[in-house]
């Protein structure tokens, strides 16, 4: 037993992928929506501070990527079930539409099937998506582009009211950014549904993730510009993310196991409440570190923090979930220490902690684990550092602890 | 993977034995083929080429104007086996001036730089030739007998910074057309009897900023070939050698050291993204020639948004194994979501492959 998260499910009987929606049956694209979509990019190129480029309903197809440079611009549909951008005829272009621009907006749209990314928007400010889909409309492949909705060393970031479906990474990832509000949006049959990666101050809330592999990540990875912190995700419905893991191996969520509600690694002050998180067939909450995911070649230069601190988690609702955890490692652990008709505690803790760190042998207060949420919600420690060797639970004492609230994050676009 | 590449030939077979290109050419006189004077345009982007007046062609002859240079680089980017002829042209009695900052020429105002990417013909319609040398300008002219002309871009440098336009050559070769939103053109790369379909694409303007822009937060447009490390000479520049500037290899010169080598195919082809303050600085792999090896250079370092470019392997580089190494699987990869570089290719680069297989392949070290 030497991994906690392991994406491999050799054995396992997991619940096969279904598909996501009854196949999506467009109509050819009429004479007016092929000349619209052979102008997008020249409106694109050639948009003003100010302008909003509308896309009436309809069903346009593109050959190579779009991409927009200019600032203060919206990209505006007909609606998310309407107006759809197809990039399944891709050749050329690693996103379908990539944004490198502040004070964005892209809205009540679909983009389907791109080769890479459906949508990337890298290095902007006061970045706006709402009502917007993203989908491989094949269903869950691992062929599928990595990230649907992807702001990336952004600040000021709205996601809202969208769907992503079907990425082979994250089907909503925010990464290396500032300042993040996602919220009331529907994440599925993506390896993660939604993730926040090194990234600070971020609120995810009133969203829906299910079928995924991961329902909600809370990540850092070292060797970035920016190490995250701060994020609070509540109020969310996290349920049945049993799906089997296609993403790339070597990829970080390659080892996110199906069956996983909220996973955090290395990330430092969380704060998980209100959830309501359900059947998640590994572990409804895993706190762990980048030890766990194959990780161990880090550069000591680099100062990166591989330990989860600061993590509080209280008020939230589970029921069900650590019945069939995926790989052999897990479902042996669960077996040995549950029965087989038993089921792992609803969080899984892999155990690392930087003793260096400790105060008289136990975490310095606001670096600690802390949970409070009744008497049945318990932690399996999972004893990495020791080769996870001696996997036992928690003593639930240690944990009873509180931790300064997080506040909100305020964006005013 | 390859089923468009297959998909596109099959579309332009379908045209049968194209009666357009077999029809008897109607003998038209041919202009004679003076050089042209160039005309810089401070505002406004003239759909056509010649309106610069630095290249003019009768389809028989590419002439450059007196007044512009060509320069070579001693390292340059993979571009889908195209050749390059790539141009200056200074306003008149002024100067560069180079910066340490960036390996940085300075161009003035005024400056028109030129890349041409052509090919030499092949049998069919779409062949184009893989070969190692082009015909190059013979006393400022190319004949053209033998080449396929595809497009020609520009950096103008203009009062407010550079701007970057794409000119896409008509099948008379006469004539190269702007074209801000790019093209796709079909070609099949022969070489011997092996005939490859692809899809050459012209960048649109955003693309050209994509690469030139190579700091992505002041998306400053520059020129990337022109930098002292890159240029074979400075003769023509009126520039004298930086003391103990860097400076890269030819990374076909054999007896150059293979880590050289290596260094300054990856810096061409990657850098201008790949650098600590570029569109790809939110992988944390940097390939500038100034990264130490270690994981900011991809050795042993995992990735953090590579999808399916992975290709399910786990580090950048495995010293000692090259077909472990996440960095040839994306050259070797012609799908655009796993593809590297992103942009400027559709066709994988075998010499490069090997460079940097060779290169991995003897490094010392391993992954945990």
């Amino acid at each position: 037993m030497h991994k906690i998260l392991t994406g491999t499910v050799a054995l396992l009987a997991i619940t096969a992928c279904s598909k996501t929606t009854p196949e999506n049956i467009h109509p050819e694209p009429t004479a007016d929506m092929a000349a619209f979509a052979a102008s997008l990019q020249e409106k694109l190129l050639d948009a003003k501070t100010g302008d909003v480029i509308d896309i009436p309903a309809g069903f346009y197809e593109f050959e190579r990527s779009l991409s927009l440079t200019v600032d203060g611009v919206t990209i505006r549909g007909a609606g998310m079930d309407e107006t759809t951008l197809s990039f399944k005829n891709q050749i050329a272009g690693a996103e379908g539409l990539l944004v490198t621009a502040s004070d964005f907006t892209l809205e009540n749209i679909a983009l389907e099937d791109s080769k890479g990314d459906a949508l990337k928007v890298n290095e902007g400010k006061n970045i706006t998506i709402r009502g917007v889909r993203t989908e491989w409309t094949g269903g869950p492949k691992t062929a599928n582009g990595a990230y649907g909705i992807y702001p990336v060393q952004c600040e000021n970031v709205v996601i809202e009211n969208s769907v992503a479906i079907a990425a082979s990474d994250a089907g909503i990832y925010v990464g290396q950014s500032r300042n993040i509000i996602i919220r009331n949006n529907r994440a599925e049959y993506n390896v993660a549904g939604i993730e926040v990666e090194n990234s600070v101050g971020a609120d995810v809330y009133g969203n829906i993730a299910t079928n995924n592999t991961g329902g909600i990540l809370v990540f850092n990875m070292p060797h970035l510009p920016q190490e995250g912190h701060s994020t609070r995700v509540y109020d969310n419905q996290i349920f049945e993310n049993n799906t089997k893991n296609f993403g790339h191996e070597g990829t970080p969520v390659a080892s996110v196991p199906a069956g996983s509600g909220i996973v955090i690694n290395s990330n430092d002050k969380v704060e998980i409440f209100g959830n309501s998180i359900r059947k998640n067939k590994t572990a409804n909450i895993i706190i762990s570190s980048v030890y766990s995911t194959g990780y161990n070649d880090l550069d000591k230069a680099d100062n990166f923090d591989p330990y989860p601190e600061g993590i509080y988690i209280y008020d939230n609702t589970f029921e069900g979930g650590g019945n069939s955890p995926d790989g052999m490692d897990l479902k042996a652990l669960k077996t040995l220490k549950f029965g087989p008709t038993g089921a792992l505690p609803d969080i899984l803790w892999d155990g690392y902690a930087d003793k260096t760190k400790y105060v008289d042998g136990n975490p310095a207060p606001n670096d600690r684990i802390c949970i409070q949420n009744g008497a049945d919600v318990k932690m399996l420690n999972a004893d990495g550092p020791n080769g996870f060797k001696n996997p036992d639970m928690a003593d639930m004492n240690m944990h009873d602890c509180a931790l300064p609230k997080l506040s909100a994050t305020k964006i005013d676009l | 993977m390859r089923s468009w590449i297959l998909t596109g030939f099959l579309a332009f077979a379908a045209c049968g034995p194209t009666a357009s290109n077999t029809k008897t050419l109607e003998k038209v006189p041919v202009k004679p083929i003076t050089a042209p004077s160039p005309v810089f345009h401070a505002d406004n982007n003239p759909d056509t080429l010649s309106d610069w007046g630095i290249l003019a062609s009768n389809g028989q002859f590419l002439a450059l104007a007196n007044d512009s240079f060509v320069y070579e680089l001693n390292s340059a980017l993979f571009s889908d086996y195209a050749h390059k002829l790539r141009t200056i042209h200074l306003p008149d009695g002024q100067r560069v001036q180079w910066h340490d900052d960036n390996d940085r020429i300075e161009f003035p105002t005024g400056t028109i730089i030129t890349k041409t990417f052509y090919y030499e013909k092949g049998g069919r319609e779409a062949d184009v030739l893989k070969t190692d040398t082009a015909p190059q300008l013979n006393d400022h002219k190319l004949a053209l007998a033998n080449i396929r002309l595809i497009e020609t871009r520009l950096l103008v440098r203009r009062t407010a910074g550079w701007e970057a336009l794409p000119y896409v050559w008509n099948d008379a070769q006469t004539e190269a057309r702007l074209m801000r939103t790019g093209d796709v053109k079909r070609l099949s790369l022969v070489s011997g009897s092996n005939r490859q379909d692809f899809a050459y694409i012209v960048p649109n303007t955003n693309q050209c900023a994509g690469c030139h822009a190579t700091n992505n937060t002041t998306r400053v447009i520059e020129p990337i070939g022109p930098k002292f490390r890159h240029l074979q000479s400075l003769s023509h520049f009126k520039l004298t050698e930086p003391i103990n500037a860097y400076r890269n290899v030819n990374w076909q010169d054999e007896t150059a050291p293979l880590g050289a080598r290596a260094r300054a195919y990856l810096d061409i082809n990657c850098s201008h993204c790949h650098n600590q303050v570029g569109p790809a600085d939110t992988s944390g792999l940097h390939l500038e020639p100034t990264t130490a090896l270690g994981p900011h250079l991809g050795v042993c370092k995992t990735p953090i948004a590579a999808g399916t470019g992975t290709g399910n392997r786990k580090h950048g580089i495995v010293p000692g194994d090259s077909e472990a190494s996440i960095f040839t699987y994306r050259m070797e990869s012609t799908n655009p979501a796993e593809m590297m570089p992103e942009l400027g290719r559709s066709l994988a680069h075998d010499e490069g492959v090997e460079l940097i297989k060779a290169w991995i392949n003897n490094l010392g070290g391993h992954c945990n």
